[in-house]
C-alpha cells in the first residue's frame, strides 16, 4: 500500500535510470513491440519518484538544479527570500559556540575527511547540498558514557550574511544525554546535522529555534538510529523570519525506536516549516511523530509534512504520526499532509492523523462568561494545547524555559 | 437581598439581511432565591434574552438596562459580569480544545474569586459535585465538551453552576436534548445548587418538562420579544395544556 507521496521532480541526471531497460538478448522481444516501448504521449522518460527513500540524494551542490520553488521539497516555502542559501555563495567557516563543560561530552571542531561525516544522510535538495559543499570545518558534539547527562550548546553569533554549517552529534554504544541547541540571534544559515546513535544509546536531541525577528534558518536533520537505541527528537520553533527544519531518521537497527516531537507558534509573517521522514529500515522498530503548532496574526504561516516509509525489512513495525494546528486568528494558514508508505504487510501498526482547528469567538465567550479573560483565555488554550509536547521533553529547566518562551510568545502578538 | 432587573430592554442583532429588532422591551424583577420560567415559542427571543444577560457580542441592546444590585450591567465585559455573579448555563456548550475540565474549573473559579481555590478542598468539592451528577471521573481528564453527548454537556454546565456559585443563572434551554433520566439529574443540581447558595434563577424552556423538577415561583409567557403574560406555576399547566397558540394569534392581530 501506497498513500500519496508527492510527485518529486527527478534532477536530470537521475532520468536514465527511470527508462525501461533495454533488452539484450534475441529470445527477448524488441524495443518497438507494443507494450515495451513508452508511450509517445506525456512526459518524455519522467516518472515521479514513487518512493521516499528513491528521492535523488547528493552533497555537491552542482548535482542540483536551480530551485525554481516548484519541487516538492519547495513548493511550500518563501524560496525567492532565500536564493543566497539555495545558489549563493555561503561563508562556511566555523563560529562561536558556547558550552558549559559536561563530563563524558565533548564538543568541537572536526575535519571534512572525519569518518562519521555522512554516515547517517546526504541532501535531497539544493540548500542543504550548498551547506555540504560549503563548510569548512564539522561542529562534533560527542557522547560517551551510561549516566544520564544534559548539554545545552548555543549559537548566538552567527551574523547576517549568508552562513553554511555541518554538525553532528553522536551517542557511542550504551550512552545517555540530552543535548539542546539552542539557537538565538541573528542567522541566515543553511546546515546540515547528522545524528548517530550506536547500539543501545539513548539519546535526546532538542534543537531550539528562538532567532531574531529577520533571521532564515533551513536545516536538514539526518539521523540514524541502531540496534535497540532510542532517539528523541524534539523541534521548537519560535523566532526568526523563515524557519524550516527537516529532520529524517533511518530506524537502522532492529528494535530501535525514535519519538519526533515538534513544537512551533507561528507570529504574523513567520513561515515555520518541518518536513520530518521516518524510514523504518530494520524489524521491530517503532516511530511516534508528534508535532503541534499555533498560529496568530496576519501571514502567519507554518507548514508540516511528515513522511512515513516502513520498508521491506521492517517486519514488525509499530508507527504512528501526528499533527495538530491550532488557529487563533484570521489570515494565517497552517499545511499538513501526513504520507505513509508500506512495504510490507507484517507490521502491528502504522497511522497518521491531521487536524487543523481554530479557536473562535464562541470559545472565547465560553471561557469568559465563566470569568476568565481575554488574555487568561487565549493563555489558557494554547498553554493546553502545546502543553503535551512540552511535558515530553524531560527536562525540568527546559520545560519551564518553554513555558515562559510560548507565554512571551502571546505577549508579544497582543502588544503587535 | 441581591437583585436582578431587566428594565425595557430593547436588543437588536446583525444578520445578513440588516439589523433586527429582536427585543421590544422586556421588564422582569428576580430576587435572590426565587425561580423565574420564561416560556415561550421559537423564535420568541428567549435565547436571544439570556444571551444579551451574559454579554454575548453578537448582540446590541439599543435601550433600556440590566441591572445587578443596582450596577448596570450592560457596559460590562462578558468576563466582569461573570465576576459580579452571573452564569449562563448554555443551550450549545462549546468545546475547548487542549483544555482539561479540570484545568478549567480551576482557571475559572479562581477568576470568579479572585484567588486560587485551597487544593484540597476544592478536589473534594468538584469530586462531589462530580459523582452527584453521575458524571465519570474520567472527565476531569477530557477536554472541555470535546467528544461530550448532549447529556453531558449539560451535566457540565450543571457542575459549572454548583462549582461557581453564581449570584444569579441563565438556564438557557438546559431541558432540550436530555432524556427523562439525564433531566431529573441536572435538575437535581440545579435545585441542589439553589439550596446551597440561594442564587436566583431564570430558566429559559419551550417545554414544561423540566418544571416538573424544578418548581418556578414565576412563569412568563414571551412572545414577539416581549413578556406578553405573567403568573404563577399554574400558568404553566394551562402552556401545557393549551399550547402557545392563544398568544400567537393575539401577537398576529397585533
Amino acid at each position: 500500500m501506497s498513500v500519496a507521496p508527492t510527485p518529486t521532480h527527478v534532477p536530470p541526471t537521475q532520468e536514465s535510470a527511470v527508462t525501461p531497460t533495454v533488452p539484450t538478448t534475441e529470445a527477448m522481444p524488441t524495443e518497438d513491440q507494443h507494450g515495451i516501448k513508452e508511450h509517445s504521449d506525456g512526459r518524455f522518460g519522467f516518472v515521479p519518484v514513487q518512493t521516499r527513500s528513491d528521492r535523488f540524494k547528493s552533497v555537491n551542490v552542482t548535482d542540483f538544479a536551480p530551485v525554481t520553488g516548484r519541487e516538492a521539497v519547495w513548493k511550500f516555502s518563501p524560496v525567492a527570500k532565500f536564493t543566497d542559501l539555495t545558489a549563493g555563495v555561503l561563508d562556511g567557516s566555523t563560529y562561536q559556540v558556547e558550552s558549559a563543560p559536561t563530563a563524558d561530552i565533548t564538543v568541537g571542531w572536526v575535519d571534512r575527511d572525519d569518518s562519521r561525516i555522512g554516515s547517517a544522510g546526504a541532501p535531497e535538495e539544493r540548500a542543504a547540498a550548498n551547506a555540504w559543499t560549503s563548510f569548512d570545518q564539522a561542529l562534533a558534539i560527542t557522547v560517551s558514557g551510561e549516566e544520564a547527562k544534559e548539554i545545552t550548546v548555543t549559537r548566538a553569533d552567527l551574523g547576517s550574511a549568508p552562513r553554511g554549517a555541518h554538525t553532528i552529534i553522536e551517542a557511542k554504544p550504551f550512552s545517555r544525554a540530552v543535548v539542546i541547541l539552542e539557537n538565538i540571534g541573528d542567522a541566515r544559515l543553511t546546515e546540515n546535522v547528522e545524528i548517530v546513535l550506536g547500539e543501545s544509546a539513548n539519546l535526546t536531541v532538542v534543537t531550539l529555534q528562538e532567532w531574531n525577528d529577520g533571521a532564515v534558518h533551513l536545516a536538514n536533520h539526518f539521523a540514524s538510529v541502531g540496534r535497540d537505541a532510542r532517539l528523541k527528537h524534539i523541534v521548537v520553533s519560535l523566532g526568526g523570519s523563515i524557519v524550516r527544519v527537516n529532520p529524517s531518521v533511518r530506524l537502522a537497527g532492529p528494535g530501535s525506536d525514535t519519538e519526533l516531537l515538534g513544537l512551533y507558534f507561528a507570529d504574523a509573517g513567520q513561515h515555520l516549516e518541518q518536513q520530518v521522514y521516518v524510514n523504518h529500515d530494520a524489524p521491530n522498530s517503532r516511530s511516534r511523530v508528534t508535532y503541534k503548532g499555533a498560529l496568530q496574526g496576519k501571514g502567519a504561516r507554518t507548514v508540516w509534512i511528515g513522511d512515513v516509509l516502513i520498508g521491506r525489512k521492517a517486519a514488525g513495525t509499530d508507527s504512528y504520526e501526528q499533527n495538530r494546528n491550532l488557529v487563533l486568528t484570521e489570515g494565517t494558514r497552517a499545511d499538513s499532509i501526513p504520507n505513509l508508505e508500506i512495504e510490507t504487510g507484517d507490521i502491528k501498526g502504522a497511522g497518521h492523523a491531521s487536524a487543523t482547528g481554530r479557536f473562535d469567538d464562541e470559545q472565547l465567550f465560553y471561557l469568559q462568561s465563566r470569568g476568565i479573560t481575554e488574555e487568561e483565555a487565549r493563555r489558557l488554550v494554547v498553554r493546553g494545547f502545546l502543553s503535551e509536547i512540552v511535558q515530553h521533553i524531560g527536562s525540568k529547566p527546559l520545560e519551564d524555559r518553554l513555558q515562559a518562551a510560548i507565554e512571551a510568545e502571546l505577549r508579544g502578538t497582543e502588544e503587535k | 437581598m441581591s437583585v436582578l432587573e431587566i428594565k425595557d430592554l430593547h436588543v437588536s442583532v446583525e444578520t445578513d439581511q440588516g439589523t433586527k429588532q429582536i427585543l421590544h422591551g422586556v421588564n422582569l424583577t428576580i430576587n435572590e432565591g426565587e425561580i423565574h420560567a420564561i416560556m415561550g415559542p421559537n423564535g420568541s427571543g428567549k435565547s436571544t434574552l439570556a444571551y444579551t444577560i451574559a454579554g454575548h457580542p453578537k448582540y446590541t441592546v439599543d435601550s433600556g438596562s440590566i441591572l445587578l444590585d443596582g450596577e448596570e450591567v450592560t457596559t460590562m465585559t462578558v468576563d466582569q459580569r461573570a465576576r459580579a455573579g452571573l452564569f449562563l448555563a448554555m443551550q450549545y456548550p462549546v468545546e475547548i480544545p487542549g483544555v482539561t475540565v479540570t484545568n478549567f474549573l480551576r482557571t475559572a473559579k479562581t477568576a470568579i474569586d479572585g484567588v486560587a481555590p485551597p487544593i484540597r478542598t476544592w478536589i473534594k468539592e468538584v469530586r462531589d459535585s462530580m459523582k452527584q451528577l453521575r458524571m465519570d471521573k474520567s472527565f476531569a481528564e477530557r477536554n472541555v465538551n470535546e467528544g461530550f453527548s448532549g447529556g453531558e454537556k449539560k451535566r457540565n454546565e450543571i457542575l459549572q453552576l454548583e462549582l461557581l456559585r453564581p449570584r444569579f443563572a441563565v438556564l438557557d434551554e438546559t431541558d432540550s436534548g436530555l432524556d427523562v433520566d439525564a433531566l431529573k439529574i441536572v435538575s437535581e443540581g440545579v435545585n441542589r445548587a439553589k439550596e446551597n447558595t440561594g442564587l436566583g434563577l431564570l430558566l429559559i424552556t419551550h417545554y414544561t418538562r423540566i418544571l416538573r423538577y424544578i418548581t418556578p415561583d414565576f412563569v412568563h409567557v414571551f412572545v414577539d420579544g416581549r413578556i406578553a403574560e405573567q403568573g404563577g406555576p399554574e400558568l404553566a399547566d394551562r402552556l401545557e395544556d393549551e399550547g402557545y397558540d392563544r398568544f400567537l394569534t393575539e401577537s398576529n392581530v397585533g
